[in-house]
């Protein structure tokens, strides 16, 4: 965590300065956990475990004032891992004002926003950095400094983004898993900008409903999220080195609401490296409800990755990814995820399980499966054969 | 001068010959038709209105778990009303959020913010039956009781501990709808919903519900602060009740969009 005040000293000064803050902050939730995770197959590498349990916590401060117009929020979180000092990390994902106007909003400070209506990848959803350390499905994120302004209007939402900071991937350490069998140097990364973490980046959305649909249209002009990998010899031992492009896309999510059937399209085309690439990803999921002679709902998954930036670029070249959501609809709120994704052109495997239920008012308890199957040596998976897991966990709210 | 009693008396038995002949010539589908727009139109002008709800869930063991919202809904003229549901209660669902502009017929528009992805996920509304938070009350239940959402055939009137009921009878238009027929009493002082009997698709009495402790706010507008359900197949029953109802809090199209359920507390 040292290491991380020492790339990051605006984190320290941030967490500080909301140390102080905190006493006049109204309201109070969040939750704190405890997660431990058991791998099926001995590692690629010695130095990593078997099994390994952390603990988190993730409180959540807010206070309005100005009838409601201003909200300042602080969201601090906080892991500690058994074995793994890169998964061990502390992020301030959400600490940002903001003042509501009659028809506009501005924001200022690190904040979390989600674009996108597809289940299998987040293709357009690129504003936040990943956490990957958190989890593989890339639905945890670093708070994303920037200034946002939303101006709501008759014809939809437009919103405008300046992010003067990048924030890097997370990734696993020497002792953690899942990981690449080299790891991933966080410590040099490399920018195609020479400004480095301090390229100003940019966004516009544009997002309004129609009576059955719901759309979303965005550009995106900076450092990419994803970055690529350029091996290191020399040194102690190996290294992947994180690349990160300059990246300009362009996207559209769309959503159709017919009954129980959601369909579902993400599309984005762009240029990175001085070529035009598209990806899209799209599918449907249609709801069977009351199944079973009961109250549970039974939602069926099916989704379309492809990307021409191609295997080595992204796992979501040319892959299908179906799966089923059940709802039981109890006072415990059970449910259970369940997606496979294939690689159409080799034919690896990915399976997710995410299961959760509530136990009294305060505690939720949380099953996750990880697995990977059938993976052939050229899928960017193939480091990952052997990092197959169960996970539970168990987290009080508060 | 003796005339005027007279005049009085006959006009009155004029007008009680004619009152009758107008309810003679009715059909049951009418009258049942003319209650239901009463009950409605003694609610129209409301503006809107915000509470506090809290659900009582009891299964057949009496093992309780309570359920905390808040409430906000905004009168719609010539549609469905517009109304956020905002959680609070269990913690992991607290910032949860549900906006929904509902329809005279069509399905409603409905979105959910889930504040753990920071994603607001527009949902199907199709689901009309299914529970709502794992409770006896289906969302047809709860969602904007509409005059159109209904078919009506006039029962009977009734009497039960000196108060006058209207009884009569409505069939869901949507086939969506969990139930075939809807049993309502209906009060003939203020034409308020006491109680409803649901008759589930196979016809069989599936469950009771009561509105209780009807206040009245603004000098017109009666509200129950407690709505008792009880489902007779299972045991389980729902307890609701509402705190805190204020109205007029002027309210706008602004407070239910999608960005006001990002933002809602």
């Amino acid at each position: 965590m040292r290491a991380l005040y020492r790339r990051q000293p605006w984190l320290f000064l941030l967490l500080l300065l909301a140390g102080h803050a905190t006493p006049a902050l109204a309201e109070v939730s969040g939750d704190v956990g405890v997660e431990a995770r058991a791998f099926f197959h001995d590692p690629l590498d010695s130095r990593q475990h078997d099994a390994g349990l952390s603990i988190y916590v993730a409180p959540e401060f807010y206070t309005d004032w100005d009838d409601g117009d201003q909200r300042l929020v602080f969201a601090p979180f906080a892991r500690l891992d058994q074995h793994d000092s890169e998964r061990s990390h502390i992020d301030l994902r959400e600490f940002y004002w903001r003042r509501s106007f009659a028809s506009a909003e501005l924001a200022i400070g690190l904040r979390r926003v989600f674009w996108g209506v597809t289940e299998s990848r987040h293709l357009v959803d690129i504003i936040n950095q990943t956490d990957f350390v958190e989890n593989l499905d890339g639905e945890d994120k670093l708070g994303q400094p920037m200034i946002s302004l939303r101006l709501i209007r008759d014809w939809g939402n437009l919103e405008f983004f300046l992010m003067p900071y990048f924030r890097e991937r997370t990734f696993a350490g020497v002792e953690g898993r899942p990981r690449t069998r080299f790891t991933v140097d966080t410590d040099s990364p490399v920018f195609e900008s020479g400004a480095g973490e301090k390229h100003l980046d940019w966004a516009v959305r544009w997002n309004h409903y129609i009576g059955d649909f719901d759309v979303g249209v965005a550009h995106f002009s900076g450092t990419a999220r994803d970055p690529r990998f350029v091996p290191r010899f020399g040194g102690a031992e190996p290294a992947l080195v994180p690349y990160y492009d300059q990246l300009e896309q362009t996207s559209v999510d769309l959503q159709a609401t017919k009954g129980g059937w959601l369909w579902k399209l993400e599309l984005a085309s762009g240029e990175q490296r001085d070529q035009r690439f598209t990806a899209a990803v799209s599918g449907f999921e249609y709801t069977l409800y009351g199944v079973f002679e009961s109250a549970a709902d039974l939602g069926l998954i099916a989704e379309y990755q492809f990307d021409d930036r191609g295997a080595a670029a992204t796992p979501f070249n040319n892959d299908i990814a179906f799966g089923g959501r059940l709802a039981l609809n109890d006072t415990q709120s059970s449910e259970l995820l369940l997606v496979t994704g294939i690689d159409m052109d080799n034919q690896s495997r990915f399976t997710s399980v995410e299961g959760s239920r509530r136990f009294g008012q305060q505690y939720k308890g949380t099953l996750e499966i990880r697995l990977f199957s059938n993976v052939a040596e050229s899928d960017l998976f193939a480091d990952l054969r052997d990092d197959d897991y169960l996970e539970l966990s168990f987290a009080r709210f508060f | 001068m003796n005339l005027y009693p007279l005049a009085r008396n006959t006009l009155i038995a004029l007008l009680a010959v004619a009152a009758a002949n107008a309810a003679f010539g009715q059909t049951p589908e009418e009258r049942g038709l003319e209650i239901a727009k009463e009950v409605e139109a003694r609610d129209e002008g409301f503006g809107d209105s915000s509470s506090v709800l809290t659900m009582i869930l009891r299964n057949r063991h009496g093992q309780e778990v309570t359920r905390q919202m808040k409430s906000r809904a905004l009168e719609v003229a010539d549609d469905g009303d517009k109304s956020m549901i905002i959680f609070e209660d269990p913690a992991d669902v607290k910032g949860t959020a549900l906006l929904t502009f509902s329809h005279k017929v069509d399905d409603d528009d409905q979105w959910l913010y889930l504040p753990a992805l920071k994603r607001v996920k527009r949902i199907s509304s199709s689901n009309k039956s299914g529970p709502f938070m794992g409770s006896e009350f289906a969302y047809e239940d709860l969602s904007s009781q509409e005059v159109e959402k209904y078919t009506y055939k006039y029962l009977r009137d009734e009497t039960v501990d000196g108060t006058d009921y209207f009884v009569i009878e409505r069939f869901p238009v949507d086939k969506k709808s969990g139930y075939t027929r809807q049993v309502v009493w209906i009060d003939q002082d203020e034409y308020r919903v006491r109680k409803i009997d649901f008759y589930d698709r196979k016809a069989s009495h599936l469950k009771t519900l009561e509105l209780e402790q009807y206040q009245r706010y603004l000098d017109k507008y009666w509200r129950p602060l407690r709505m008792h359900m009880v489902n007779h197949q299972t045991g389980k029953s729902t307890v609701l009740t509402w705190a805190e109802y204020k109205f007029r809090n002027g309210f706008s199209d602004s407070d239910f969009n999608r960005n006001s359920l990002q933002k809602a507390r």
